[in-house]
């Protein structure tokens, strides 16, 4: 097992994508590839005035942080950050990042694609809707995709 | 008897109307699918929150486990609909 760090944060702020990056690669130089992937808060075209993230605290930390190890492993990265945010967040804001590090970039790519894919199919959050009509919010569903995504990892 | 602390999120929370609680559960649940047909049993909002069983994902001691899983030794347990984060 790969003694390569592993950064995870589930918090209410937002992050500084930027500043993240900086913390990973800091004081090294054997990195050659840094990819970082961050999912916003659509607007739906207009019909969505915010999402409310629910998770559950302990579970969603150790969960993620299992799947970054996973990628660690597999891909052979460098480092990974993953930060998610929770509470109440508004279209254009950030909900999640990803920063994956690599000798090469193929790695970091696909690192940070296996770690979304795992993510969203097992790190324990749950986003609910809210409508800028005002009508009651809906807990969104879980997307067939999004287990495909998931499953192709276990094809290869 | 086993005493343990069940934890609900999302719409399993909202239909249950807590966010928490702790139960005995009699010797007859022996695994994690076992509890959610038991807590069918103690009335309606929990028939609404688990009436499509084959969806509810359980963790123990927050650690997925599917539906056959013993709960023997679980101190904590959560009930929850599919993930959609990220």
């Amino acid at each position: 097992m790969s003694g390569a760090p592993v950064t995870v944060r589930v918090q209410r702020d937002d992050f500084d994508l930027a500043a993240e990056v900086r913390a990973l690669s800091a004081s090294r130089h054997d990195i050659g590839a840094v990819v970082t992937f961050s999912g916003l808060c659509r607007d739906e075209a207009g019909t969505l005035s915010a999402l409310e993230l629910e998770h559950y605290p302990g579970m969603a930390e150790a969960e993620i942080a299992r799947i970054c190890r996973q990628a660690i492993d597999r891909f052979g990265l460098q480092a990974a950050t993953a930060i998610h945010r929770y509470g109440k967040i508004l279209p254009g804001e950030n909900i999640v990042l990803v920063v994956t590090a690599s000798p090469h970039r193929q790695a970091a790519f696909d690192g940070a694609n296996f770690i979304m894919d795992f993510l969203k199919t097992s790190a324990p959050f749950w986003k609910k809707e809210h409508a800028t009509d005002g009508s009651a919010g809906g807990w969104v569903s879980a997307k067939d995709a999004d287990d495909g995504a998931r499953d192709r990892w276990s094809k290869s | 008897m086993a005493r343990v602390d069940l934890v609900y999120f999302a719409w399993v929370r909202e239909r249950i109307g807590k966010a928490e609680e702790t139960l005995e559960l009699p010797d007859s649940v022996v695994t994690a699918g076992d509890l959610l047909g038991y807590l069918k049993t103690l009335g309606e909002e929990y028939v609404a929150a688990l009436e499509h069983e084959n969806v509810i994902r359980v963790a123990i001691n927050q650690e997925h486990v599917d539906h056959h899983e013993p709960i023997a030794g679980a101190r904590e347990i959560a009930l929850f609909p599919p993930m959609t984060g990220g």
